[in-house]
């Protein structure tokens, strides 16, 4: 890439040219205000905040989406500029319900970091009108308050280009503008897919999970009550984000330590559910394979993905592993094989799930998703919500000595850990069939090419003399593209995996808030937080799931067999058509 | 039907014949048919259409064909009159046959015919 | 080929048809069939004649007989006595076309006489369903020219040469548009007619496209073949019924004719027009945002560059021109780029369509020279304010412009010195106030659509024009300080400067210029409370003088009881009182002046 000459504040600099101005200033340590921007994912130069001057344009320029120029002659602190940010800012904030002190984002709101930045101090606008808002907390999963939105699009956006799903969108016009559902509908009738990247991006509070957090101190506080907490894969390796440790730091023993001081009975890693996870299903696509079943076998472990095959592609439907996914199966083994094994009455056990995932929170609701009357899950916790109790609890988290998961369930392999990460449930299952197929402990068992982020990854693999192809997506873009491959007969497969987030559970909805200044500075957070689950899967002795001495037990002690009866009463579930803008 | 650049001129050549009338800087030919109650009663309306009949047989496409009220010379109707570059001439007693002659011989040819003008009528 | 000796012309644009001209039409063709002279006596329909004030309209030719405001019961007077005997029916024809008993035809009258027509030259003169029409007066010639005679260069160099600037609203040069259209290569490529005419008032591009839709359609397809596009579409607003009904009967006409379609003419070229309807937003007149609601996309504007002549619709290279503009280039062609320039002023070429509206007696659209002022325009074509009224001031360039005084009506009309006064041609809307009008109510007046036509999408005019509307709506109603009106104009320039697209970036310009020409009626606003021509009804006050008479008509009518008698006595011998009206409670409605004895007239406004 050549560079070019550009002048900032009367200073030279020599610059690539596919730079945008706002990057060149960053070079040259200049951090220009951003709000709406979003590299790659929203760049539309619609906040303002972003305004330089440039010589020889009539009016300020966006320098988000102004790329540099041979000769640009830039000024980003005139009083022009400054001026014109701070009206920006005031108007923002005049529309803008400043509850601040109330809000989830408190403390974490770049639109708050702005106004102390610019320190706003009198809004005139403020007694002036505004926007009606809007609150929808009707969804299970995901809470709208348009009384926070600014409208900067980065939700739009990463639901049309992150999510690949184009739920929210504007409507109306003008002052009467805001971010919704087409025709209105409720979240939960329009579409959406809870994958909640739609939170992730939010500069503010306008979009948050819907907390449990009360539900679970509630439970703590009953001394009659069993609580029992599981955390997933992917919550060790980006809590530590949100107690200022590096992305991609693993603090899986921090996180044990911290939570056992809350108070909980028991800390479990849903790891030892996804090994179970790969017992059943691996069985389930040998069976398929084997018995002329349906195929390709779909995964089933993320519920985003669930619903988006619910309502986009119902006619697969019976392509899906009728496994539940490991946190479904981890609460419903907790209450009947842990709590007869504890001797403690299940009814008394109450099953937080922490998960980086908001579609989690819809999922542990589905009608199927408990036995004998008994809710498999009560609670589930996002990353962030558990973070919050965590310090609302006053726990020095970085002081923490690592803890050990508690037993008899704590234990898991590598191929556990890896589940976090687009291609890991692919592989892991991947290491137990190869395993059972050539009946032997293979040395080679690392599938490197459903690693990366790549949108879409397939591969074809001898195992037992068969060739296996198989394929693996990740967001809903990339999951759309790859069903309809497979529906138009374009590809063949046997095993396919999808997760509903890109990147998989690592990027999920519930994840920590990365500010647009870093996400934009070039991090790909999907392949930072991923890395700690990759190391932690190296350094595990055992990593293959049917290796696991625990999961070897429970099925000998409890069990019998994967895809036993007893196995499809607990961890085996079905799916039904869900309709998109139902007609009332 | 597609059309060649040829056809495209013969259709323009074609749809212009009837066109000039609305463009009255094109038109050097005037006929202004007396058409009062006095002239409709002793025969202007077939004369008029002969007339047109005529022009229209001839594809005379810069002939103007207007009509007038009553001029005051009802003895002399059906009546019209030919300008020909601001040249007046009055015909006068006409019938569909002599009025197919005038255009004929006098807008054609350009040639006046002078035992159906006004002036020879009026020296009878 | 029928030749007929008169031809009926009827105005079938939108203003007329919604005057009932079709049936005017159809009921013409019957009483010609009953006089038995239907086939001596052509009906055309038309498109719009311009003079819209005066409509229906229907000229008579050869004689070119101007009746206007023709009613249904109209038509069998003119059949009877105009097309059978021969009689100018003078009672209907318009006012001006007759002056001291002489019958003035329709080219002779001041409106048309002072126009100069190429956009609109067709527009009123030939059946806009009939494309053998537009073919006898010189239709395709040009495509015909370009396609044999010229190369694409040629073309471009042409259009370059006759100065044309672009007369959507910017004024970018034409020719040069087209050349960086030509400059990216790509495997597809397209031409897009802006047809999403949105100030309010302006209609010449409806016009266009219902009056002659193939001058159009013949400049894009030489536009296409010029740029390298094969491809072309047409955005226009649904709710110009007749124009899409007319646009697709042409489209579906030059295709059977081959002027559109694979290999036109023989030539090799290949060109085929599609038509996008919208749903009618302003904004989507903005390129880009034309470009995305076409993608089938939310009409939001996109930054700029990258330009449309780079990355257009779906991304491809594609050249955007108004309908106008367009219309504009069959003759610019056909006679010269040369021919072209030598009309206008030195950066203003040719003509340019203004649709004349407010207080102006005669409103319309009319197609003027440029560098005619502003003064022949208002005056000599428009005929000035009605019921002799005081000129005030002329609002061009639509919504998005700005207001011009009396002292600039000498102005010659051109793009740069309308911007050099604060306003700009725009799309040619040309809005008179006289003397009645409040620049301050006027000034929101135009706030208030670019408010609600903002798209949303950046917070200076989402925000921003909101703010500004609510700040006039505080000064109009008296509760206006000079702290609102600092803060007005600092928002003004402060969204004129941040805006993302152009319609954020000139939305201010009509409170920017009323501040600049009449500040002191915004100061009489906010100083003295009152609105100085009564127009803004919180500033007013009703008083009763001493004409009153004690009747107390006024008190009965007033719904919110505010009018009581005073402790001043009028007459010993009745002992009536005369009334007062409390201010504080009184809405303005006016029930008492209208129920105050005319004779006694002792309630006054003000």
């Amino acid at each position: 890439m050549k560079n070019v000459n550009i002048k900032i504040n009367g200073m030279d600099f020599e610059v690539p040219s596919n730079y945008t101005v706002l990057e060149a200033c960053k070079k040259a340590n200049i951090d220009i205000p951003t709000l709406c921007y979003l590299k790659e994912i929203n760049e539309t130069g619609a906040c303002r905040m972003c305004v330089v001057e440039v010589e020889g344009a009539r009016s300020l320029q966006a320098s988000c989406v102004l790329k540099v120029r041979e000769g640009m002659n830039v000024k980003t602190n005139t009083k022009r500029v400054i001026n014109s940010r701070t009206t920006t800012l005031e108007l923002l904030l005049a529309n803008h319900n400043k509850d601040c002190l109330k809000c989830n984002r408190n403390g974490k709101c770049e639109l708050q970091d702005l106004s102390e930045r610019f320190h706003i101090r009198d809004i005139y606008f403020d007694s002036f009108e505004k926007r009606t808002p809007h609150y929808d907390d009707s969804s299970v999963s995901i809470v709208r308050d348009q009384s926070k939105c600014i409208l900067c699009g980065r939700c739009v956006s990463a639901c049309q280009k992150v999510a690949g799903m184009g739920i929210l969108t504007y409507i109306n016009r003008g002052f009467e503008a805001v971010v919704g559902t087409g025709f209105n509908y409720k979240l939960e009738e329009a579409g959406c897919i809870y994958c909640g990247q739609c939170i992730n991006v939010c500069p503010v509070g306008a979009l948050k999970e819907k907390s449990h957090i009360d539900q679970v101190w509630d439970a703590i506080n009953n001394p009659n009550v069993h609580v029992v907490v599981q955390t997933a894969p992917a919550v060790r390796a980006s809590i530590g984000e949100e107690f200022g440790l590096e992305m991609g730091t693993r603090a899986t023993g921090k996180m044990v330590a911290a939570i056992k001081r809350l108070g909980v009975d028991k800390v479990f890693d849903t790891n030892f559910a996804a090994d179970l996870t790969i017992m059943e299903e691996g069985y389930e696509l040998l069976d398929r394979i084997q018995n002329n079943g349906v195929l390709p076998m779909l995964t089933s472990c993320s519920p985003g993905w669930i619903r988006l095959i619910e309502q986009y592609y119902p006619e697969f439907i019976h392509n899906l592993s009728s496994c539940k996914s490991p946190h479904q199966m981890f609460g419903a083994i907790i209450k009947s094989y842990y709590a007869e094994k504890a001797n403690i009455d299940p009814k008394d056990i109450f099953v937080v799930s922490v998960m980086p995932c908001s579609a989690k929170k819809s999922e542990m609701n589905r009608d199927e998703m408990e036995v004998n009357g008994l809710r498999d899950v009560d609670a589930v916790l996002t990353t962030r919500e558990i973070s919050n109790i965590i310090r609302e609890a006053g726990i020095r988290f970085n002081e923490l000595e690592d803890e050990e998961f508690d037993n008899p369930l704590g234990e898991y392999s590598g191929a556990g850990v890896i589940f976090g990460a687009t291609g890991g449930v692919m592989e892991a299952a991947l290491r137990t069939v190869a395993d059972i197929l050539e009946n032997k402990d293979l040395d080679d068992f690392e599938y490197n090419n459903v690693r990366g982020i790549e949108g879409i990854k397939e591969a074809s693999i001898e195992l037992g003399g068969k060739t296996v192809n198989i394929a693996v997506a990740h967001g809903g873009e990339n999951a759309k593209k790859l069903m309809d491959m497979i529906k138009s007969g374009e590809k063949e497969y046997h095993f396919v995996e999808i997760m509903g987030c890109s990147g998989g559970c690592v990027n999920g909805g519930g994840q920590p808030y990365v500010k647009a200044s870093i996400r934009n500075s070039g991090v790909d957070i999907r392949l930072a937080r991923a890395k700690a689950l990759y190391e932690e899967d190296e350094i595990k002795q055992v990593r293959k799931s049917h290796q696991n001495k625990q999961i070897q037990l429970l099925y000998k002690e409890f069990l019998e067999k994967p895809n036993s009866h007893k196995s499809h009463e607990l961890l085996h579930t079905h799916y039904k058509k869900q309709e998109i803008f139902p007609i009332s | 039907m597609k059309k060649s650049i040829a056809d495209l001129m013969k259709i323009r050549d074609e749809a212009l014949k009837n066109m000039q009338l609305r463009d009255q800087s094109e038109s050097n030919c005037r006929v202004v048919v007396g058409m009062g109650t006095c002239g409709i009663s002793a025969g202007a309306r077939p004369v008029l259409r002969a007339i047109i009949d005529e022009i229209n047989k001839r594809s005379l496409n810069n002939v103007q064909v207007v009509q007038t009220g009553c001029v005051g010379m009802c003895r002399f109707e059906p009546m019209f009159d030919v300008n020909i570059n601001d040249e007046k001439v009055t015909y006068v007693n006409m019938t569909s046959e002599k009025a197919r002659q005038v255009v004929v011989e006098h807008i054609v040819n350009k040639r006046v015919i002078r035992d159906y003008t006004i002036g020879k009528s009026e020296n009878e | 080929m029928q030749i007929y000796r008169s031809h009926v012309l009827i105005c079938g644009g939108t203003g007329c048809t919604s005057s009932k001209s079709l049936l005017i039409k159809d009921e013409m063709i019957s009483e010609l069939k009953r006089l038995g002279i239907h086939n001596e006596v052509q009906v055309v329909m038309t498109g719009c004649f311009g003079l819209c004030e005066q409509g229906p309209i229907m000229i008579v030719y050869p004689e070119g007989t101007f009746y206007s405001k023709v009613k249904i019961s109209d038509v069998k007077r003119i059949a009877e006595e105009h097309l059978l005997k021969g009689r100018i029916v003078k009672d209907l024809l318009y006012y001006e076309a007759l002056e001291d008993e002489i019958v003035k035809s329709v080219e002779e009258v001041d409106f048309y006489s002072k126009q100069m027509r190429i956009a609109l030259s067709n527009c009123g003169v030939i059946d806009p369903e009939n494309i053998d029409e537009y073919i006898a007066f010189d239709g395709y010639q040009a495509l015909i020219k370009a396609l044999t005679e010229m190369n694409p260069e040629q073309v471009i160099d042409e259009l370059k040469i006759s100065g044309l600037r672009g007369r959507g609203g910017a004024g970018f040069p034409t020719g040069l548009k087209w050349e960086f259209a030509a400059s990216y290569k790509d495997d597809e490529k397209y031409v897009c007619c802006n047809a999403d005419e949105g100030d309010p008032g302006a209609f010449m591009d409806r016009s266009i496209l219902e009056g002659t839709p193939h001058s159009v359609l013949e400049a894009m397809t030489i536009a296409g073949y010029a740029t390298g596009a094969n491809k072309g579409y047409i955005y226009v607003r649904a709710e110009y019924p007749i124009a899409v009904s007319r646009l697709e009967i042409a489209i579906k006409q030059a295709k059977e004719y081959g002027l559109l379609g694979d290999n036109i003419l023989d030539t090799g070229f290949d060109f085929d027009i599609e038509i996008r309807l919208g749903a009618g937003a302003f904004v989507c007149g903005e390129e880009t945002a034309l470009i995305e609601s076409i993608e089938g996309k939310r009409g939001m504007p996109r930054t700029k560059p990258p330009f449309p002549a780079e990355k257009g619709i779906w991304g491809k290279p594609t050249l955007i021109n108004n309908v106008e503009t367009f219309a504009n280039i069959p003759a610019i062609i056909l006679k010269g780029g040369k021919w072209f320039s030598s009309i206008g002023i030195p950066d203003s070429k040719g003509t340019k369509v203004f649709a004349l509206g407010g207080k102006i007696t005669n409103t319309g659209l009319v197609e003027i020279p440029m560098g005619t002022t502003l003064r022949q325009v208002i005056y000599d074509i428009g005929g000035g304010c009605p019921d002799n009224k005081k000129f005030k001031a002329v609002q061009t360039g639509g919504p998005s412009g700005g207001c011009l005084t009396s002292e600039h009506l000498d102005t010659p009309i051109g793009y740069d010195n309308l911007v050099k006064l604060g306003s700009m041609m725009g799309s040619g809307g040309m809005i008179v106030m006289d003397e009645d009008n409040c620049m301050v109510d006027i000034a929101r007046y135009f706030l208030d659509f670019t408010c609600d036509e903002s798209c949303g999408k950046c917070t200076p005019c989402r925000e921003g024009t909101k703010r500004l509307k609510e700040l006039l709506d505080r000064i109009c109603t008296g509760k206006g300080t000079l702290e609102d009106l600092s803060r007005l104009e600092e928002l003004a320039y402060y969204i004129q400067d941040n805006s993302l697209c152009n319609l954020g970036q000139s939305a201010p310009n009509p409170v920017i210029s009323t501040l600049k020409h009449f500040r002191d009626e915004y100061l009489a606003h906010v100083i003295d409370k009152k609105c100085p021509t009564g127009v803004c009804k919180d500033l007013l006050q009703y008083f009763i003088t001493d004409r009153c008479l004690g009747c107390g008509s006024c008190a009965r009518v007033c719904p919110k009881d505010c009018i009581t008698p005073t402790g001043e006595i009028i007459s010993e011998k009745t002992g009536k009182r005369r009334f007062v009206i409390d201010n504080s409670k009184c809405i303005k409605c006016g029930a008492c002046i209208q129920a105050c004895p005319p004779k006694v007239s002792a309630i006054v406004r003000q």
